[in-house]
């Protein structure tokens, strides 16, 4: 591996909006730095706090969370529902000394394949600002 | 639900013939798996989703014992299907496959310079994919029964169609109209492109078709309240909103004897109340109680609410019928429908907020459907065009092509092609110089876009008959105080030069956009919107007419402008789409439901509260209270199980452990 610090960010992702925006971006062939990996679920309403705790802990160096637009969601709220969870994560961060904006959680529909680009341009631009997480070096 | 360390997965990298292979090592991807703890099997193709792609599946299967499959591919909302049934076919359960997505999110957004980041974050994703198929289990679609109706929402020409197809094909269909009669947008227009046949006479057989066909119950004036349910049992709540008329039946459901609306008008010639017909865009009169023209289907008159001052008049004019009930109210009812169709169409865009043009300031502006009512022989000047102002005949007619459509200024203007203005301006020019002897006509135009069977050749024939065609956008349009004739300020960008057109009318074809109450709609049904605001079908080109709400299909313009041909065209498609599921009488859903492990559960229903549908509660076993899982009415988003305090909801192909395997791959496996 090269000594250049690549950042790890884990996006978890919503199979009606954002993850058909991420396919959109590629059928445009949008390009964005390749620095994310997302997992998918159907809704963001399943995005547990713990799998992005679990994210940070096994070393990302930010996560990302997006789904429908409010009022467009699939299952009708469980965005909505997802987004109050994800203040107490923020909230979470904050008290371990964690940079919260090193989360992130956006709405990117399934017709937004720019912005999901734009998305991914700016979250990896954030995160290498921020460079590494410090979790990895409480872990050493 | 425990890892399966005993799993033997089979990895297949798709080149995706060079979609895949020009921007990653493919191979190496292939190689790579191989050293993955429990692959026991990886190999590369060129298209894994043909027949020799699938059968390599089987034959791994067959060969190498294989429990779970990855195929590093597309993406699993486009081939997913395809490599279920190659699964299931080659002996194993369908639900231990898992895709990872090397194309739409790899491949295509990292082409350039980028080929070693690319198959550093292939390698990722196939390892995150080979994580989650060892936690992966054998699941059982459920199949539900479908019930057999349909429900087309809007009666214009599409809906109309779709009700036609689906009611032919033996399905009870319920034709929803907001309106006080079917028709839609079509009823409006004197003529149609390419053929200048006349618009209501084709339309009209249609409309009794569908008014006395024995398998549609036609629901006008009814709106659509509320939804829920899901493929082949939607429960569709409507608001049957109070038309002051009872039809026959109802009124012999009320024990009146030979009563109900016959259409006589007997009201309307006693009704003292004079308000705008709105049918006509308010160029001619109608009463407070109302028909809006006489080819209305349903046949019943409508009183206006709004306007009656309940007088009684027509009451007694109705005499025996008792057809009119003045102090009727709005009703609601539910029926079950296993597809609904939506057909909901479009409006004009608020043309007078692009104030250049001068719409509703000056007289004798006005926009195409205007100048259909006009221009119609049944229209309120019987045929005749005239101008606004002082009732003259036109000499000279200016038609301004995208009118807020191709227009990037923002505000009310839409960046797209309205699609159907080009022709129908070109038609209007034809009309105008038919009927009016040495009318002119002007069209100002960007570019014509006559794209359809028989259009070009229609576009030769305006230009010989003697059209004047200027090739510029419209700046500006003035007003003579005195003569009201106007001046249209363009640059003729053939000539080089600025033009001044004084002219005696001009006609606006203006933009199109949904109808008001599209988006509360659709937002009932789950279905999404495109980036301009009209309806997303499932795929632009391979699922038109489908949506991402499974059960619930698109035709006409409220899924992106279409002329009546491709309106038609696309409800037969969306019909038979929609009889499909019906037919065949159940429908496959993924079995993607919450389960309680009543082990975890510590019964304080928090998930009860969560859930959008209504589908847990809670409930005594074993002496404990639990949580218990109505599957029927479970939709598998999960956001019961994202919240779970003790992590007792088990979410079938989103589990917890699948997930979290898929984040532990990425972040602490690999190189």
């Amino acid at each position: 591996m090269s000594d250049e610090w690549n950042p790890k960010i884990q996006a978890i992702i919503c199979n009606w909006c954002s993850y058909a925006g991420a396919d959109l971006a590629g059928g445009a062939r949008i390009q964005y730095p390749p620095d994310v990996r997302a997992v998918r679920v159907m809704c963001t309403g399943r995005v547990d706090m713990l799998f992005i705790l679990k994210a940070f802990v096994d070393g990302a160096d930010g996560v990302l969370v997006s789904g429908c637009h409010f009022g467009d969601c699939h299952y009708l709220e469980g965005n909505f529902k997802a987004a109050k969870r994800m203040f107490m994560v923020k909230s979470l961060m904050k008290n371990i000394g964690l940079d919260d904006k090193r989360f992130r959680m956006t709405f990117v529909s399934a017709s937004e394949g720019a912005k999901w680009g734009m998305v991914m341009t700016d979250v990896i631009s954030k995160v290498r600002e921020l460079g590494p997480s410090p979790i990895k070096e409480f872990q050493k | 639900m425990a890892e399966n360390t005993e799993a033997k997965i089979g990895v297949f990298v798709c080149h995706c013939g060079t979609n895949i292979a020009g921007s990653l090592d493919v191979k190496a991807v292939a190689e790579y798996a191989k050293t993955l703890p429990n692959v026991a099997f990886a190999a590369d193709y060129q298209y894994m989703c043909s027949t020799p792609g699938q059968n390599m599946i089987k034959e791994a299967i067959a060969e190498h014992k294989l429990t779970g499959i990855v195929v590093a591919a597309c993406s699993p909302r486009l081939h997913e299907p395809t490599f279920r049934i190659a699964t299931k076919e080659g002996g194993v359960n369908m639900f231990r496959f898992e895709m990872a997505n090397i194309r739409e999110q790899n491949s295509w957004v990292h082409m350039h310079g980028m080929h070693d980041e690319a198959t550093a974050k292939a390698k990722d994703q196939v390892r995150m994919a080979v994580a989650k198929a060892k936690y992966l289990e054998d699941l059982v679609p459920k199949s539900v029964p479908v019930e057999k109706a349909a429900m087309v929402v809007g009666g214009g020409v599409g809906g109309i169609q779709a009700s036609l197809d689906l009611a032919s094909a033996g399905i009870k269909t319920y034709l929803v109209e907001k309106a006080e009669s079917i028709g839609g947008r079509m009823s409006q227009l004197d003529k149609t492109f390419p053929t200048l046949d006349c618009s209501q006479c084709i339309l009209a057989p249609k409309m009794v078709d569908a008014g006395r066909h024995p398998n549609i119950e036609l629901l006008s004036l009814h709106e659509v309240e509320n939804v829920e349910g899901y493929i082949g049992n939607f429960d569709v709540t409507l608001r049957k909103k109070a038309r002051g008329v009872m039809t026959p039946v109802e009124a012999a459901a009320k024990g009146i004897v030979g009563g109900g609306c016959n259409g006589c008008g007997d009201c309307t010639a006693v009704c003292p109340v004079v308000k705008p017909n709105a049918f006509e865009f308010g160029m001619a009169p109608r009463k407070a109680i109302y028909i809006n023209h006489p080819q209305v289907v349903p046949l019943i008159y409508t009183v206006d609410f709004n306007a009656c001052v309940k007088c009684g008049l027509c009451v007694e004019a109705c005499g025996t019928k008792k057809a009119i009930d003045l102090d009727m109210v709005d009703e609601f009812r539910t029926v079950k429908v296993g597809t609904v169709i939506l057909a909901t169409g479009y409006d004009y865009i608020p043309i007078e907020e692009k104030k250049e043009w001068g719409y509703k300031r000056h007289e004798n502006v006005i926009h195409s459907l205007e100048f259909e009512r006009l221009i119609c022989a049944s229209g309120p000047t019987g045929g005749h065009l005239v101008r606004p102002s002082d009732g003259a005949t036109p000499k000279s007619v200016g038609f301004v092509l995208c009118a807020g459509s191709r227009d990037n200024t923002g505000g009310v203007a839409k960046a797209y092609c309205s699609r159907f203005c080009c022709m129908y301006s070109l038609k209007h020019a034809h009309q105008i110089m038919e009927k009016i002897e040495g009318c002119t006509a002007y069209i100002f135009y960007m570019d014509i876009r006559s794209f359809g069977k028989a259009y070009e050749e229609f576009y030769y024939r305006i230009q010989n008959e003697g059209c004047k065609f200027i090739r510029g956008r419209v700046a500006n349009i003035l007003e003579d105080p005195e003569t009201k004739n106007l001046h249209v300020f363009a640059e003729d960008t053939l000539l080089g030069r600025p033009a001044d057109f004084e002219l005696d009318l001009v006609v606006l074809a203006a933009a199109i956009q949904p109808i008001e109450g599209a988006n509360p709609l659709r937002k009932k049904f789950g279905v999404s919107a495109s980036a301009d605001g009209w309806m997303l079908e499932a795929h632009p080109k391979l699922n038109p007419c489908g949506t991402t709400t499974a059960g619930v299909f698109l035709a006409g313009v409220c899924q992106g402008p279409k002329d009546i041909p491709d309106t038609v065209a696309q409800a037969e498609g969306a019909a038979s789409a929609a009889s499909i599921p019906i037919h065949v009488g159940q429908v496959e859903l993924e079995p993607y439901f919450a389960q309680c492990m009543d082990e975890l559960c510590a019964g304080c229903g928090m998930c009860v509260n969560l859930c959008p549908y209504s589908a847990l509660a809670l409930t005594e076993k074993n002496g404990r209270t639990v949580m218990q899982v109505t599957e029927a009415k479970c939709k598998g988003c999960g956001t019961c199980g994202g919240f779970c305090p003790g992590g007792a909801i088990k979410m079938q192909h989103f589990t917890t452990p699948q997930i979290v395997a898929q984040i532990d791959a990425y972040l602490m496996g690999g190189q």
